[in-house]
């Protein structure tokens, strides 16, 4: 339907059309509620394998809980290994929902609406799986309340001083703001499904969550107060989670962690890693639902670019960093640097650059920005790729550290694999329940940006 | 569109504001109190084997805590004598006592009367004694008035908190090092008038460890 060089225009405005093909509400009502009222085979197909991962994942936190950490391949230089490489990287993929949530709604880009609901949800289950790992890094997850400042008959206080506790901190609230907003947007379109319901169970599930939403004027008026206050709290939490996620490492001593420059790079690998990961769900579940329209080029392409943007600035920070060590003439620094490209971990930091500065470059030719297929793969890279840099960051520095008769190389084992295998057959098993019970477009937000909306329609004046 | 909900159904989020701090407040309360150290484990008075009585020994003959205790100085822990102490005395007194059967008994077998401890501490905290006699931390600081007790009780939390609350602020309890034992030491202000800081006795003064390492090894 649409040209491959122009897209349709919305006739008042004049700006490119979000929703394709002319549906009117009712349409779209019945476009994003179907899959969750009649329910296909199909979902089983992605339900299943996301089943079995999960099953690893409980598999392999079991066998770690009843050995101990001792079954992970760590050792002693290398005390940080796959445990804190999945946690960022799942609290970078996190980024992306928020980005898109608050940051585009405060800056009026209205075609987050079609992606920002299954982003938000992404994030959600991203942080959950993200703090798997510290959780069971701790060894004994049943006192993970310790790192929480409770008063305790042992008086036991967190160490304010440690970046460790602010991150305990910056994830907890980003995913209380995070959840908190997913929810509040999620209230008109649970109303929807409560009134469309059939059965009472369904009427009664949807009821409750529904907060007695009736779409009066007033309802409305909280309803996007509370949205543009929610936007306002997280905008912040966007650049500050990930920045105290690399004070975890910045504020250490160590050459090739103890750098300014981390804060501004975790920040925009993050939101690399975050599009790719919307990308990497919404390209086949457009397909497989039928969302084309909803969902459309247009929407793939502005993710494209921003991924093309912030790709090229982590590029920029790896170069920076070089450049770095080399003009510092600390000589720790830049052993550090020419070890990460020309050590023992040489070929995880090639994989890097490959993944996360060549591919996205790509995006520059247009027919492979608006090609989902290309997208796709292209995504997949990315994703590898930001595995890959919290890798290299956290390995090759810990594996050769200040006194060379520690030093040792790392390599995981089957109970590591087990753990980030695992933690995807949780995310997916999340997201396949998510788009199974709840509307995975906003509904309500997306009739606002259709051009029926507008009560000037072409002609009247 | 009948009603999904009944009226009442209004009035949830009202008993959630009325009553979520409520239940919030008791929750914390009963923490609080019911899991600490200090309602747990305060009292803890265990049957003895053998009806020995602190009150008589200890407190109305006023035999030093370190006759029977004598490791207490120079060990990490105050032994629990061997029955040959008991005996040292019993073999002249009380030799017909049915209440020190079991003493005789072990004496004559060998085997050791099972005693009960009552002072327990976890298996990850190392404590020593020896730098707390040493200090000028008396006997009572802990145990409480031994002399006093027919059977023994724990007196005291020993909790971690409660550790370090004199860990932290070691001056109140310290006494001159001859003292140690006194059950009967005033430790106030105006009864004292105990300086450690002047104390010519004291070889070195006590920095009690607050780090985690300092218990935990």
């Amino acid at each position: 339907m649409a040209s491959k060089e122009r897209d349709p225009l919305d006739p008042v405005r004049g700006r490119k059309l979000l929703v394709e093909g002319g549906p009117s509400f009712h349409d779209i009502t019945e476009q994003v509620c179907t899959p969750v009222e009649q329910p296909g085979l199909a979902w089983w197909l992605a339900f299943l394998p996301a089943l079995g991962g999960l099953t690893i994942f409980g598999a392999s936190v079991f066998w770690l809980l009843w050995e101990g950490i001792g079954v992970w391949g760590l050792n002693n230089p290398v005390d940080w290994g796959w445990a804190i490489v999945d946690f960022v990287f799942w609290v970078g993929i996190g980024h992306a929902g928020t980005l898109i949530s608050a940051i585009l709604f405060l800056f009026r880009q209205q075609w987050r609406t079609a992606v920002n609901r299954s982003a938000e949800a992404m994030t959600i289950f991203a942080v959950i799986c993200a703090l798997m790992f510290p959780t069971f890094h701790t060894g004994r997850p049943w006192i993970v309340y310790w790192m929480l400042p409770i008063p305790n008959q042992m008086q036991m206080w967190p160490n304010f001083r440690s970046p460790l506790l602010w991150d305990v901190f910056a994830v907890s609230t980003y995913f209380t703001v995070s959840l908190l907003f997913w929810y509040v947007g999620l209230i008109p379109d649970l109303a929807t499904m409560r009134d469309r319901a059939t059965t009472k169970i369904r009427r009664v599930a949807y009821g409750i969550f529904a907060l007695g939403w009736r779409g009066s004027t007033r309802h409305w008026q909280h309803y996007e107060k509370a949205y543009l206050l929610l936007a306002g709290l997280a905008t912040p939490l966007v650049l500050s989670v990930h920045t105290i996620v690399s004070f975890d490492f910045a504020v250490s001593q160590l050459p090739g962690w103890h750098t300014t420059i981390f804060p501004p790079y975790f920040v925009a690998g993050a939101i690399f890693s975050g599009f790719a990961m919307v990308l990497t769900l919404l390209i086949p579940i457009r397909k497989w639902y039928g969302l084309e329209h909803i969902i459309t080029i247009k929407h793939l392409e502005n993710m494209a670019k921003i991924i093309l943007l912030t790709g090229t600035l982590v590029g920029y920070a790896y170069a920076m960093e070089f450049f770095i060590a080399w003009y510092s003439g600390n000589p720790y620094e830049s052993f550090a640097f020419v070890n990460r490209a020309f050590g023992p971990y040489a070929w995880a930091y090639w994989i890097m650059i490959s993944c996360n500065v060549i591919s996205p470059q790509l995006v520059w030719f247009k027919k492979i920005r608006r090609n989902p297929v290309a997208l796709f793969i292209l995504s997949i890279f990315v994703n590898i790729g930001m595995w890959f840099e919290r890798f290299v960051i956290t390995v090759t520095s810990l594996s050769r550290d200040f006194l060379p008769s520690s030093w040792d190389y790392y390599s995981a084992t089957m109970w590591d694999v087990g753990m980030l295998v695992g933690s995807f057959g949780l995310f997916f098993t999340m997201f396949c329940l998510f788009i199974r019970y709840l509307p995975m477009i906003a509904i309500a937000e997306i009739k606002a940006v259709m051009p029926a909306a507008n009560p000037h329609p072409p002609g009247d004046h | 569109m009948p009603a999904i909900f009944p009226r009442w159904t209004n009035k949830i989020p009202l008993a959630i504001g009325v009553l979520g701090p409520l239940v919030g407040s008791f929750v914390i309360f009963a923490i609080w109190y019911w899991w600490s150290p200090l309602y747990t484990d305060v009292g803890y008075r265990p049957k003895q084997p053998v009806p020995f009585s602190h009150a008589l020994h200890a407190g109305d003959m006023g035999m030093d805590c370190r006759y029977c205790h004598n490791t207490v100085e120079r060990a990490a822990y105050a032994a629990i004598p061997p029955t040959q102490t008991c005996m040292n005395c019993h073999s002249q007194v009380k030799t017909e006592s049915p209440r020190l059967g079991p003493v005789r008994t072990s004496f004559e077998t060998g085997d050791s009367i099972p005693w009960v401890k009552v002072h327990m501490l976890p298996d990850y905290v190392f404590f020593d004694h020896r730098p707390h006699l040493s200090a000028g931390v008396g006997c009572v600081s802990c145990h409480g008035r031994i002399d006093n007790m027919v059977v023994v009780e724990q007196a005291q939390p020993l909790s971690m908190g409660w550790c370090l609350d004199c860990h932290r602020d070691p001056d109140s309890s310290l006494r001159p090092l001859d003292e140690v034992t006194n059950m009967n030491w005033d430790a106030s202000p105006e009864a004292a008038q105990y300086d450690f800081t002047k104390d010519p006795d004291r070889k070195r003064m006590p920095s009690p460890p607050v780090h985690c390492s300092g218990c935990h090894r």
